[in-house]
C-alpha cells in the first residue's frame, strides 16, 4: 500500500508525519504559542470544542509491531483510525466503530483491546501488535498458519480480529474446550459463518502447546 | 458469454512494448503480500491468450478472475477451472482481478451463478490454449502433435523426453489457429478439480495484506461520510453549511442524488483531509428534510396490510397448472395459512465503501463490487462517459451477500469526486449501512390446500411482498419472477393442481436481493407448508417429501439425508424438522434437530445438510458455503429483523440487530452428493431450508406451529 508516493515522483514521506502530504504540522508547542491563555488551562482538564479546535495534535510515543513511534495526532483519535490511517496499517478492520463486532481487535501490552473504543492518546508508552505484526518475518503465527489449515474465514473481513483475538484466547487459558472457544470468541463476528473452522484452527493451536 | 470461441478472435499477443498504462492492476503473487503496481507491469504479464490467460517468457502463467471474491471462493474456483485444462500447477499461478469489461461477458457475481455460469466455456479456453501451446511445441520439434503432451506447465515429447515451458511456446502459439473442437477431460482424470486445494488468497487474508475496498487509497484522496435522506425519498430544505466548514479538517459539503433503482436518492457529502474530520463534519451538520409526499411505513402497518392484501386482492398469476380454484371451492378438507417474514439488512462485515476519480475524460472507480460490468455500464450512462472510459476495479470484498452488486454507492462517489474535483472514499459508517437499505424485502403469504385420502388434491399459494424487478417493468403487468423461487420443480409433477400468485405490494422501503433472494422467504412459508400437509395427511414428514419430489436426483438425496440425519431411527427426545428447497440450480435439504432442557430455553442441536449441485469444483468451498449460509439462516430465522418506525429503518448497529455469534452456532454436517449433472449454484441455496426445517422441528417437539419469523428460541 506504500508505493502510491513513488508513482508521483514524490519522496515518500517521514512515516511519524503520517503518509499524506495534507495532514498539517503543526505541533503542540506552536499551538500553545498561539493560544490565548484559557485555551492553554483547558489543556490541562478536559477538551471542548473551541479549545480543541486550536489544539490540532498532541504528541504520542507508542510501540507499534515491535517499532517504536513518535507521533503527531488529534487527541480524539481511536487507535483503530491511528492503525489504519496514519500508519498505514490496514490490516485491522473497521467493522462497527461501536465495539460490537470485535473486527478491530489489536493487542496492547499483550491483550485483546477494541481498538475501535480505545482512544489512541491513552496507548501512550503502550506496545501495541497488529496482525501485520504477528508473524515473524515470512513465517506465520501458528494460528495463521491454522486458519490457514482449516479454512478459517470466507472473505476474510472479520480475520485479523478473529486471529488476534484468537491468539488471546489461547493466551487467557481461554480455549480448553469447543465450548468455551465459542464462549470467549463470541466478540468476534464473522457474517460469512466461518465459525466451525474458527474454533477448529483455535482448538487444534491450544491442543498443539505451541507458545502463542 | 459465446458458447463457441470465435477462431479469429481467440488469441492475440498483447504487444510487449505498446501495453498501455492501465491503472490500478491487483496483482497479487502467491507467495508474496500484495501489493499495487501501476500499469506498466501490465506488460510484464506477457503473452495474452485469451481474456483469461496470460503467459510470459519465464512461464509464469496469471489467470484472469472475471467475478467478484466476496468468500465464495472464485477468486480460486475459477483458476482451479482453467488450471485442469490448461495443465498447469496452481501454486504457480498467479490470480488476478479483471476489471469491469464486456470481453468477460456477465461480471456480475450473483444468483450463485460464477461456476455453473462460466465453467463450461473456461474448461473449453482452458483445453483450446493447451492445444495450441502443444501444436507450437510441436512445430518446434518438428513433430506430430500427437506424440506431445501438456503436463506441469510443459509440453512433452514423450519418445525424446524433450520439454518445453509454456513461456518459450506462448508467441508461437498465439499465432496459431485455434482448434475448433477440444476434448475436455472426464471427471475421473482431474487432478486438481474436485480437490480441496488451498485458496491463493488465504495468506494474504491471514497477515493483513489483502486489500478490501475500505482499505484502498489513491494519491491526494479526500474522504466523504454522507449524510443521506433518512426516509430514502426526502428532500434537503436547507443545511447549515457554514457551521460544518467550521470543522478542521471539512473541505466541502456537497449535495449528491444518487441513482437508486428509476429514483434517485439525496444526500449532503461531506468531504474532508481525513476520514475522522468527515465524521465530525457529518455529526455537526443539521439537515432540514423535505419528508412530504410519500408514506412513511411502520412495520406493523405492513404485515397487517400484507395479510389484507392476500386475502382481498386479486393478484398476478406466476405459475397455474390444472385448476386448484376449482377444486379448492369442491373442497371438504382444506388448510388456509398465513405465514409471514420480515425485511432483512444485509449487514456484510465490511460497511459499504467506494474509491472514485473522475479526472479529465476518464472516471476511475476501486471498491467492493459484486458486478463490475454493470456498474461500468450504469456510470457510463449515468455520467455520459464513453463506456471504455469508465474503468471499475473490484478490491477483495468483505461479504456482499447481494448488497455489493448494487450500482448506488459507486455513482455517490463518482459524483462527489466530479464535484470536487480529486480522488475521494465514500465510507458508510455502520449505521448508513444497516439503516439505509435498500433491504431483503419481507413477504407474507396464504397457503392453501385440499386433501383427499392423505393425498394433495390441490394447492393455491399467494405471495405479497415488494417485487425487487418492479423498476424494471415499467407495465408491473407481469408477475413478481421470484413467486415460485425454491419450491422444488418435481413437486409440479406430483402436484396436479396448483398456483402460485403475486399480489403486487408497494411501500417506499427500497428492496435488493439479499442472499438467496426470494428463496428466502419463500423456503420458509412453501416448506413450512409441506410439512403441515404432511401432518394433515397422515404421513411422516421425510416420507410425504419422498412421494412428491418424485424425482431419482430427489430420492437420493433424501435416502442420503435420512441416512446423515437418523431420521428413520430418531428418539423422541428431541424434535426433528425437515425441508428440501431447490433453488439457484441445486437442492438443498436440511434436517434440523432441537430440544428443550426442563425450564430451559429451546436448543438448535445439529444441522444437516445434503446438497447436490451437480458438477463441482472444491469440496471445502462447498461445504462453507453452506455452513455459512445456515448460520446466516439461523440469524434471520431467531434473531434479527428490520423493522420501520416512522418511516425510517430503527436498527442502527450490531447491539440492536444481532447478528449470529459463534456461542450460538450449532453443530452442522454438510453432505455433498456426486455427480456428474449441469452444476448448479453454491452460495445461496444452504441458506432457504433452514428456517422451515427449524420451525417444523419445533412443531415436532412442542406441538407449537410458528408461522411467523424471527422466532424468538426463548419464548417458544
Amino acid at each position: 500500500m506504500a508505493k502510491d508516493n513513488e508513482i508521483n515522483g514524490q519522496p515518500e514521506h517521514s512515516p511519524d508525519q503520517g503518509r499524506r502530504s495534507f495532514l498539517k504540522n503543526s505541533s503542540l508547542l506552536s499551538a500553545l504559542a498561539l493560544a490565548p491563555p484559557y485555551i492553554v488551562k483547558a489543556a490541562g482538564a478536559e477538551w471542548d470544542e473551541k479549545a480543541a479546535r486550536f489544539f490540532e495534535r498532541v504528541p504520542l510515543s507508542i510501540e507499534v509491531n515491535g517499532r517504536s513511534r513518535t507521533l503527531s495526532i488529534e487527541p480524539r483519535t481511536t487507535l483503530l483510525d491511528l492503525l489504519r490511517e496514519q500508519l498505514a496499517l490496514t490490516g485491522t478492520k473497521k467493522g462497527c466503530d461501536h465495539g460490537q463486532c470485535g473486527a478491530c481487535t489489536v493487542h496492547v501490552d499483550g491483550k485483546r483491546v477494541l481498538s475501535c473504543l480505545s482512544l489512541a492518546v491513552m496507548q501512550e508508552g503502550k506496545k501495541v501488535t497488529t496482525i501485520e505484526g504477528l508473524a515473524e518475518g515470512e513465517k506465520l503465527h501458528p494460528l495463521q498458519e491454522a486458519f490457514i489449515k482449516h479454512d478459517g474465514f470466507q472473505c476474510g473481513y472479520c480475520t485479523p480480529g478473529q486471529i488476534m483475538s484468537g491468539v488471546a484466547c489461547i493466551r487467557e487459558g481461554h480455549a480448553g474446550s469447543d465450548d468455551e472457544v465459542r464462549e470467549y470468541m463470541s466478540g468476534n463476528i464473522c457474517r460469512c459463518g466461518a465459525y466451525p473452522n474458527i474454533v477448529k484452527a483455535i482448538r487444534d493451536v491450544q491442543k498443539g502447546g505451541q507458545k502463542v | 458469454m459465446e458458447s463457441s470461441v470465435s477462431r479469429r478472435k481467440f488469441l492475440r499477443l498483447s504487444s510487449l512494448a505498446g501495453a498501455g498504462l492501465a491503472l490500478g492492476f491487483y496483482f497479487p503473487a502467491a507467495a508474496k503480500a500484495a501489493t499495487i503496481i501501476n500499469g506498466t507491469d501490465a506488460a510484464a504479464l506477457g503473452v495474452e491468450l485469451n481474456s483469461w490467460i496470460f503467459i510470459d517468457p519465464s512461464g509464469k502463467v496469471t489467470l484472469m478472475c472475471h467475478r467478484a471474491e466476496m468468500g465464495q471462493g472464485v477468486y480460486q474456483s475459477l483458476a482451479q477451472i482453467i488450471a485442469e485444462e490448461l495443465e498447469v500447477n496452481l501454486d504457480e499461478v498467479n490470480i488476478q482481478f479483471a476489471k469491469g469489461d464486456k470481453k468477460y461477458g456477465n461480471q456480475v457475481t450473483g444468483g450463485s451463478s460464477t461456476v455453473s455460469g462460466s465453467y463450461k466455456n473456461l474448461l473449453k479456453l482452458g483445453a483450446t490454449a493447451r492445444e495450441m501451446l502443444i501444436a507450437a511445441a510441436a512445430a518446434k520439434w518438428s513433430v506430430p502433435a500427437s506424440e506431445c503432451y501438456a503436463e506441469g506447465g510443459k509440453v512433452i515429447h514423450k519418445p525424446t523426453g524433450n520439454k518445453y515451458h509454456y513461456g518459450e511456446l506462448a508467441e508461437a502459439a498465439s499465432k496459431l489457429e485455434a482448434p475448433k473442437e477440444v476434448k475436455l477431460k472426464p471427471v475421473s482424470e482431474y487432478k486438481l478439480v474436485r480437490k480441496p486445494l488451498p485458496r491463493q488468497d488465504l495468506k494474504m487474508k491471514t497477515n493483513g495484506t489483502a486489500v478490501f475496498g475500505l482499505d484502498f487509497e489513491v494519491p491526494g484522496m479526500l474522504y466523504a461520510q454522507v449524510e443521506r435522506s433518512p426516509r430514502w425519498h426526502g428532500v434537503v430544505k436547507s443545511f447549515n453549511e457554514a457551521e460544518v466548514l467550521q470543522v478542521p479538517g471539512v473541505k466541502k459539503v456537497v449535495k449528491v442524488k444518487m441513482s437508486v433503482h428509476d429514483k434517485y436518492r439525496e444526500g449532503l457529502a461531506v468531504v474532508a483531509d481525513n476520514l475522522w474530520s468527515a465524521m465530525k463534519g457529518r455529526k455537526a451538520l443539521k439537515v432540514v428534510w423535505d419528508d412530504s409526499g410519500f408514506e412513511h411505513v411502520n412495520s406493523a402497518d405492513i404485515l397487517k396490510r400484507q395479510e389484507e392484501a392476500l386475502k382481498t386482492k386479486q393478484g398476478i398469476s406466476a405459475k397455474k397448472q390444472g385448476d386448484p380454484d376449482a377444486v379448492l371451492a369442491k373442497a371438504t378438507k382444506k388448510l388456509d395459512l398465513i405465514y409471514q417474514t420480515p425485511y432483512q439488512a444485509h449487514a456484510a462485515m465490511e460497511p459499504l465503501n467506494c474509491v472514485a476519480h473522475y479526472h479529465g475524460d476518464k472516471i476511475e472507480i476501486w471498491g467492493p463490487i459484486q458486478a463490475p460490468d454493470w456498474v461500468q455500464d450504469h456510470i457510463s450512462k449515468q455520467m455520459n462517459v464513453p463506456r471504455e472510459k469508465v474503468i471499475v476495479n473490484m478490491t477483495f470484498l468483505g461479504g456482499g451477500f447481494g448488497r455489493k452488486a448494487f450500482t448506488d454507492y459507486p455513482h455517490e462517489a463518482v459524483l462527489i469526486s466530479k464535484e470536487i474535483g480529486a480522488p475521494v472514499q465514500v465510507v458508510w459508517s455502520r449505521e448508513d449501512d444497516m439503516t439505509q437499505g435498500p433491504f431483503r424485502p419481507g413477504v407474507s403469504y396464504r397457503c392453501e390446500a385440499a386433501l383427499t385420502n392423505g393425498a394433495i388434491d390441490a394447492v393455491r399459494i399467494k405471495m405479497a411482498g415488494q417485487d425487487l424487478s418492479n423498476w424494471m417493468r415499467p407495465d408491473k403487468k407481469s408477475a413478481n419472477w421470484g413467486t415460485t423461487e425454491g419450491f422444488a420443480d418435481p413437486y409440479f409433477k406430483t402436484i396436479q393442481n396448483i398456483s402460485f400468485t403475486d399480489i403486487p405490494f408497494e411501500t417506499p422501503i427500497p428492496p435488493l436481493w439479499w442472499r438467496s433472494v426470494y428463496a428466502s422467504t419463500n423456503g420458509f412459508a412453501y416448506e413450512s407448508f409441506m410439512d403441515e400437509l404432511a401432518l394433515a395427511a397422515g404421513k411422516d414428514p421425510m416420507a410425504f417429501r419422498r412421494q412428491y419430489l418424485d424425482d431419482e436426483r430427489m430420492h437420493k438425496l433424501i435416502d442420503k439425508l435420512v441416512e446423515v440425519s437418523g431420521w428413520n431411527t430418531r428418539k423422541k427426545k428431541g424434535g426433528y424438522g425437515v425441508a428440501i428447497v431447490e433453488s439457484f440450480g441445486s437442492t438443498v435439504g436440511q434436517v434440523v434437530k432441537v430440544s428443550k432442557p426442563a425450564g430451559g430455553k429451546l436448543k438448535v442441536d445439529k444441522v444437516w445438510a445434503v446438497i447436490d449441485c451437480g458438477w463441482y469444483v472444491n469440496p471445502d468451498t462447498i461445504r462453507a458455503q453452506v455452513e455459512g449460509a445456515i448460520v446466516m439462516a439461523l440469524g434471520a430465522a431467531t434473531q434479527h429483523a428490520m423493522t420501520f418506525k416512522d418511516g425510517k429503518a430503527e436498527l442502527t448497529n450490531f447491539h440492536n440487530y444481532p447478528v449470529t455469534r459463534i456461542s450460538e452456532t450449532p453443530p452442522i454436517e454438510v453432505h455433498i452428493m456426486d455427480n456428474d449433472a449441469n452444476a448448479g449454484g453454491v452460495g445461496e441455496p444452504g441458506l432457504p431450508p433452514l428456517a422451515p426445517a427449524l420451525a417444523n422441528a419445533i412443531f415436532d417437539l412442542t406441538g407449537k406451529r410458528i408461522r411467523k419469523l424471527p422466532i424468538n428460541l426463548a419464548t417458544v
